[in-house]
């Protein structure tokens, strides 16, 4: 008999798709995401980015929360905890939401994905069990499903993503819209397939049952060979998606329900996600509160910086209304060197006020162990760092 | 009869750079191309169906960041993507493999000489150190040392303490290494045979030197000392070839308004009264402007579109003179398939970099030997991409499309000039030294264009295929390129400048050399100046 192991309780939980990953992961450049063990990257962070925009990559989504909401009242209870109308979101398709505490702080993002009419599957980054039972209050039928171990996700992202699925087999996967989601059969087997992510470019999400991933994993990497496909970590993730100027949790916004000290979680208007809330539509948490900061205006927004120079204004660097640096106005979530963009971007919450102004961001930086800094002046844009054509195309281009 | 603020002769990625600034800072501009596409010799043209070659310059590592930021190049399509190691092909069964990781590249060149591995590091911060001094000057007009004028009094001060900074001991070696060969200055680093020779062909590449030829450790220094996104001596792709460079930057010239004109060869310059008013075109129209910028190199500029009666005295005889050896030849082929190279695992990271079939030190030498005697070595050192395996757009999935560049071949062959027959032995021995490290190689080719230098100075119109259109000898450097006392773009007739890579910093698509020019330009014509600074990651 063997020994029992005494650390099993803190090991890592392994993806579906581990024993692919574990064999491309040749430095064994490991963290974790929701107990899982998962890649911070396989080969290199800069090289996997570049698969994303150059080739196409996969990234296991897999830890992800993955929640079915089914029954009459299904859709009324989304339409309670989100702030978007998903009386709107058609039969497959996906929508992007928030869902708020009632002071109209964000509790988390995610995608709604409608399966039927009264069957959806919600995916987000951090367990929501809680929050959906609660949300679930009043609500006789419905039946909330975490599906988080049950359902095998793969995402599929970069110009050549759309050639690999049609090589795979997949007909008629070059008129699949964004957010549309199509059903297929791979070797008999369910696969469910959405053009969604979180890298801004053309790109697809792939659904399976655990037991099939492998054999998923096996026929996409066969079908992509001569596409580039590459396995992608979380370096690369955070790289493609900053320049999409999508949002993080822990970076952008802190989750409302593990906020400790007042008003450091974030409401969507000052996340720039004001066109997530609907007001026309039946009362949702937090709506009175986000009412009255819609008619105030909110006290931050996230705002996107192109920054001077080239030093990323990355470690929570200070945004100054003067050069001088004696008037905050902000601070940075998150900064990087775009290799796409050839601009040094950040993303940075602002005191509203203060945006039309001069802003001024100070950087540290170290140089063989010396410490510099510097201060270099903003610009803020309204549109996204990185945003091809390819990415909202339809048919999309096979690169 | 047009008439502009500015012409530019030829568009190639310096001259597009040079007209996009001026066209920024509100002048009329026109660029006239001889050809009928774009690009000079960062060009990608599809010569073979489904196949897009990059026929000339197929790797990227100079073109300066402040200007790419600066002109949007991204927006206009370019994306730059590093590639990673190099395979090195020694003697025999010998493989130097560069890693990317500078782990695994450091116990690779330990099992050839745990001396040199750590000597690599040495060599790695040094050659970094030199690169920095280097690549401040890049986009600044360098100063004249003679004119005393304030602003070229202020640029040497600029360098004083750029040198400065450095120490003492740095200044003494900085002089040296200008002098040197590339061999003297590894033999420094390294004891191992293929090591050094892995890291001295970058000494030789476009060069009429050798790797023991004094002046050729500065070329080495040339070459690793571009970057992409700050990583100093990467070298990248640019997807869709090398012409998406210069497509993205005559998309920002459209943007601000600039022509271009192709299939419009200038025959000759316009002189009235010493200053040069205008061009001719073969067809006989005139195109009038304020000032010509050629794109040009220096030879071609002044012994074939002037007329030498309309030149100063001594500038003919100068420009004969300029240094502009062709020495090298390409073979781009067309692949079913990837090549598989024998004695070298099979790690998709290592077969998407270069390889570099090198031989020995003694290899690369012989081969500059046969040069001299205007013959092809049959052992030519060939430096090889396959741009395929990272680019999509470059081939057909499954297809690759392979760059050989190929050091030496010479201008004119001891027996009588250049034919089709001798073109196709050249090809030959070019694919036989491939195949010699890759059985099977030959059964893979679909389509091959071979360039020999005359081909390329005919249709490219570089005198003699001179990649650099001009050598990077210390001679023909910094104030002193193309001629001394003419380092500043302006030429010795009243509106005429040149803002090729006959003028500083040299060849390598940088851009900064027609980016540099623009700045003199609106100097000149007081406008203000629309040229960035460069950028240096703080370094």
């Amino acid at each position: 008999m063997s020994t029992p192991d005494p650390y099993a309780g803190e090991r890592l939980k392994l993806s579906p798709f581990h024993p692919r990953q574990q064999a491309l992961n040749i430095r064994d450049a490991w963290t974790s995401w929701n107990g899982y063990k998962f890649a911070e990257h396989y080969y290199e962070a800069e090289y996997e980015y570049f698969c994303v925009r150059n080739l196409c990559a996969t990234y296991d989504i897999s830890p992800m929360q993955k929640y079915q909401i089914q029954g009459p009242d299904a859709q009324t209870l989304l339409n309670r905890m989100v702030t978007r109308d998903v009386a709107k979101v058609g039969l497959n398709r996906v929508a992007y939401c928030v869902w708020c505490t009632d002071a109209g702080r964000v509790i988390d993002d995610g995608t709604i994905f409608r399966l039927a009419a009264d069957r959806f599957l919600l995916t987000c980054g951090s367990p929501c069990t809680a929050w959906l039972e609660r949300s679930a209050y009043g609500f006789a039928e419905v039946e909330v499903k975490d599906l988080s171990d049950a359902l095998a996700a793969l995402s599929l992202q970069g110009p050549t993503a759309c050639a690999v699925l049609k090589k795979l087999g997949l007909d008629g996967i070059d008129a699949v819209k964004p957010f549309d989601i199509r059903h297929f059969s791979l070797h008999g087997t369910a696969l469910m397939v959405s053009r969604t992510g979180f890298t801004g470019d053309l790109g697809y999400e792939l659904w399976i049952e655990p037991d099939r991933a492998l054999e998923l994993w096996d026929a996409l990497y066969a079908a992509g060979a001569h596409y580039g496909i590459h396995p992608y970590g979380e370096t690369a993730t955070n790289m493609a998606r900053l320049e999409a100027g999508f949002i993080m949790p822990g970076m952008e916004f802190n989750e409302a329900l593990k906020t400790v000290h007042f008003e450091h979680d974030q409401t969507p208007f000052e996340l720039n996600l004001g066109w997530l809330v609907d007001f026309n539509k039946p009362h949702f948490s937090g709506r009175r509160a986000l009412l009255e900061e819609k008619r105030r205006g909110p006290k931050y927004t996230l705002t996107k910086l192109d920054v001077e120079g080239n030093r990323p204004a990355e470690g929570g660097s200070r945004i100054y209304g003067n050069k001088r640096c004696t008037k905050a106005v902000g601070y940075v979530t998150s900064a990087m060197w775009s290799p796409a963009a050839k601009a040094n971007i950040a993303l940075a919450m602002i005191r509203t006020e203060h945006r039309q102004g001069a802003l001024w961001a100070e950087i540290y930086y170290e140089k063989e162990l010396r410490q510099y800094s510097r201060v270099a002046k903003c610009t803020p844009l309204r549109k996204p760092f990185w945003a091809p054509p390819r990415a909202r195309a339809t048919p999309p281009p096979d690169y | 009869m047009s008439r502009y603020d500015a012409i530019v002769i030829g568009a190639g990625h310096n001259g597009l750079t040079n007209a996009a600034y001026l066209a920024k800072a509100g002048l009329k501009v026109v660029v006239l191309e001889k050809n009928d596409y774009i690009g000079g010799a960062a060009v990608s043209r599809e010569l073979h169906e489904g196949w897009t070659y990059s026929n000339c310059s197929y790797v990227c590592s100079m073109m300066r960041q402040a200007i790419h930021r600066d002109l949007n190049l991204s927006r206009h399509g370019l994306i730059l993507v590093p590639y990673l190691g190099t395979i090195n092909f020694g003697q025999g069964d010998e493989r130097l493999l560069a890693y990317h990781d500078e782990e695994a590249a450091h116990l690779e060149l330990k099992r050839h000489s745990p001396r040199d591995a750590d000597a690599m590091q040495r060599l790695q911060a040094d050659l970094t150190r030199y690169s920095q001094l280097i690549r401040k000057t890049l986009l600044r007009t360098p100063p004249d040392p003679a004119s005393f004028r304030l602003r070229d009094l202020g640029e040497l001060l600029f360098l004083a303490k750029q040198f400065g900074a450095l120490g003492e001991r740095e200044i003494y070696e900085y002089v040296r290494f200008f002098t040197m060969s590339a061999a003297e200055f590894l033999d420094d680093y390294f004891e191992n045979d293929l090591v050094k020779a892995s890291m001295a062909t970058p000494g030789i590449i476009g060069t009429a030197l050798g790797v023991y030829s004094p002046g050729s450790a500065y070329i080495l220094l040339h070459h690793v000392m571009g970057d992409v996104d700050g990583n100093i001596g990467a070298w990248g792709l640019a997807r869709g070839g090398m012409g998406a460079i210069s497509k993205a930057i005559a998309g920002a010239l459209a943007e601000n308004g600039g022509e271009i004109r192709t299939e419009s060869p200038v025959q000759r310059v316009l002189v009235q009264n010493r200053r040069v008013v205008g061009v001719v075109l073969d067809n006989g129209d005139e195109v009038r402007a304020r000032v010509v910028v050629s794109n040009l190199d220096a030879k071609h500029t002044f012994t074939r579109i002037l007329d030498r009666r309309d030149l100063p005295e001594g500038i003919y005889e100068k420009a004969r003179h300029f240094k502009i050896r062709g020495s090298s030849g390409k073979v781009n082929i067309a692949l079913s398939g990837l090549p598989k190279f024998a004695g070298v695992p099979d790690n998709p990271h290592l077969n998407r970099g270069g390889q570099a079939f090198i031989g020995s030190m003694e290899t690369l030498e012989r081969a500059y030997d046969c040069w001299k005697r205007g013959r092809w070595s049959d052992e030519p050192f060939v430096e090889s991409v396959i741009p395929s395996a990272w680019d999509p757009t470059v081939a057909p999935p499954g297809k690759h499309w392979m760059s050989n560049f190929v050091q030496y071949c010479p201008p004119t062959l001891a027996d009588g000039p250049w034919t089709p027959e001798k073109r196709e032995r050249f090809g030959r021995t070019v694919v036989d030294r491939v195949a010699q490290y890759s059985p099977g190689f030959k059964d893979l080719i679909v389509h091959m264009e071979v360039r020999t230098p005359h081909d390329i100075e005919q249709e490219i119109g570089l005198t003699e295929g001179n990649i650099f259109q001009g050598e990077l000898t210390l001679d023909q450097l910094f104030f002193n390129r193309p001629f001394p006392g003419h380092g500043q773009y302006r030429m010795p007739l009243r509106n005429l400048y040149l803002c090729g890579s006959s003028t500083h910093p040299g060849g390598g698509v940088s851009a900064a050399c027609g980016a540099n020019a623009a700045r003199e330009i609106l100097r000149d014509l007081r406008r203000p100046n629309t040229v960035p600074d460069d950028d240096f990651h703080d370094e």
